[in-house]
């Protein structure tokens, strides 16, 4: 082992996760002359049987991680091709039947703009709020059915948040009603457990890299039974069922597969871990005044751990915490100075939401990662506080919100 | 993002970090932006009697670049008149911290945070001239 400073402390693991070594060495016997480079839709020669073992193999491993069929799983290129197929290929295929969607606020950009491009395309979409916890309020889901709404499409963990939906009860209420129910998995496969078999989802995306396998691999879960249909988005050779087609990334699919076995091997002891270290960190702020935290965490994924430090902005704490890598859930790096779409969702404050961190912990996180991270986090906060004219004004007893400030 | 040199610097160093009185009558005071759009400056200046700022404190809360700029703003205008300082432009800033175009408007609030610390002094000025 070498003992080299581990100098920055990756701490962004909902963002994205390195490979697994034993997934790295899977996917590298998956390339070369002496490997199994073939095309698995070669049928006449050993070099496509044995790759098309290989994929066969994986979709075994992933279909086995949810409890599912392997027949079930589409190989995509990650979970936002996998988020568009499920509500494109569902809207254009059910069209007839309907033309309303129901998702919610707070997902992910990759449900949220495809739902955008379909509004455009003559589709009717109802954006759910959350309640304060970032849970989704049943009876306003069931209020929001009508007879022509077609798709709900709600996401399983909140990559901001880490707050886990109600899946198995949103999967009822949709199968009661008739419609069909497609979830994000991207960030909760591997992390919070997954039943197809008693979970009513009809449709499930999935990614390779937030589970320790590669990027550029996903996948969609489509229900046999009942049989769920949707229309392809990608023509070309009639791959995967003709959902989607295109060669197959042998390496990619053959690194998800392993990602997704190992995951469903070390699952419970993962997230037993990960849980205490998540406490370890929350306990180490646990006596800072003014800190708040995002998301009901009895309803939540142990990974993730968003806080929001009063009074400092979160792109300068981020900026103090270089050796720390850690994501704002402020977007104010960007041009348009919005901070969290999903934190305004939960009912945060502007600046609240412009003081947000998200703290993700994963397969290497140590104790000491995390005793460092709450040394260095203390000690900029209260040197940024030092800094702010909102700490002082907090000190001086002003009540920031009766403050007429000179917008700009 | 990269930061320049000079904006790394002065954020972690910022010079004449903190407070003068408020209701002293030397003292202008100028508080700009708002926490809802992530940027709150707060810019002190201490004025002579011949009207040139002898010191000069902020406080900001904001990103690395609006606390950069407020940093350079006090020490640029330290020496000057209120006139000179209500001189500073922006650009001027934005140009010596090599402010990318999304960070401009980070120097724009500390050119309304110097001019209101002006105004604010000039103020305090009518107000006790009217009085005596």
């Amino acid at each position: 082992m070498s003992n080299k400073e581990k100098v920055p402390v990756y701490l962004d693991y909902a963002a994205t996760t390195p490979a697994d070594p034993r997934v790295a060495e899977k996917m590298m016997a998956c390339l070369t002359m002496d490997g199994d480079f073939g095309n698995p839709a070669s049928r006449s020669h050993v070099f496509g049987w044995k790759a098309d073992e290989d994929v066969k193999q994986a979709r075994e491993y992933v279909a086995a991680l949810v409890n599912a069929d392997p027949r079930e799983i589409v190989w995509t290129s990650g979970a936002t091709e996998s988020d568009n197929l499920a509500i494109k290929g569902v809207a254009h295929f059910y069209q007839k039947k309907g033309k309303h969607i129901i998702t919610c606020k707070t997902e992910h950009k990759a449900v949220l703009d495809t739902c955008r491009q379909l509004e455009r395309e003559g589709y009717e979409v109802t954006y759910l709020e959350v309640e304060n916890s970032g849970l989704l309020d049943m009876k306003a889901l069931e209020d929001a059915i009508r007879d022509d709404t077609i798709l709900i499409s709600i996401m399983h963990v909140n990559n901001e948040t880490g707050v886990v939906q109600d899946v198995a009860a949103i999967g009822e209420l949709a199968r009661s009603k008739g419609v069909v129910f497609h979830c994000d998995a991207a960030q909760s496969a591997g992390k919070v457990e997954i039943d197809l078999e008693k979970m009513k989802v009809d449709l499930m995306s999935f990614s390779g890299h937030k589970t320790y396998g590669p990027k550029g691999i996903g996948a969609l879960y489509v229900r046999r039974k009942p049989r769920i249909r949707i229309e392809a988005q990608m023509h070309g050779g009639g791959h995967e069922r003709g959902m989607r087609s295109g060669t197959l990334a042998v390496h990619q699919i053959v690194g998800m597969g392993e990602a997704f076995r190992i995951a469903k091997e070390e699952m419970a002891d993962e997230s037993a871990r990960l849980l205490a270290l998540r406490e370890r960190l929350l306990n180490g702020f646990s006596d800072m005044e003014e800190i708040y935290v995002n998301g009901d965490l009895s309803h939540h994924v142990p990974g993730i751990l968003n806080i929001s430090f009063n009074f400092v902005e979160g792109e300068s704490l981020i900026m103090a915490l270089k050796d720390i890598a850690v994501s704002s859930g402020s977007a104010c790096t960007s041009a348009s100075l919005e901070p969290s779409y999903v934190l305004r969702a939960l009912g945060r404050e502007d600046e609240l939401a412009h003081s947000s961190i998200r703290f993700s912990l994963g397969r290497f996180t140590t104790e000491a990662d995390v005793d460092y991270t709450i040394e260095l986090v203390r000690q900029k906060v209260e040197k940024l506080r030092e800094l702010s004219p909102l700490w002082e004004m907090y000190k001086d007893g002003v009540d920031l919100s009766k403050v007429q400030w000179a917008a700009h | 993002m990269a930061y320049s040199d000079k904006v790394l610097d002065h954020y972690e160093n910022p010079r004449n970090v903190g407070s003068f009185d408020k209701d002293d009558n030397a003292v202008g005071t100028g508080m700009v932006g708002a926490p809802a759009c992530g940027d709150v400056m707060k810019l002190q200046i201490k004025v002579s009697d011949e009207g040139v700022i002898e010191d000069a404190k902020f406080k900001t809360y904001g990103c690395g670049s609006a606390i950069a700029s407020s940093s350079l703003l006090t020490e640029w205008v330290k020496g000057k008149t209120l006139a000179q300082a209500s001189e500073i432009k922006n650009t001027e800033i934005a140009e010596e911290l090599a402010l990318p175009p999304v960070k401009v408007h980070c120097s724009v609030l500390a050119e309304d945070a110097i001019k209101a610390a002006v105004e604010d002094y000039n103020s305090k000025k009518g107000v006790v001239a009217e009085g005596s």
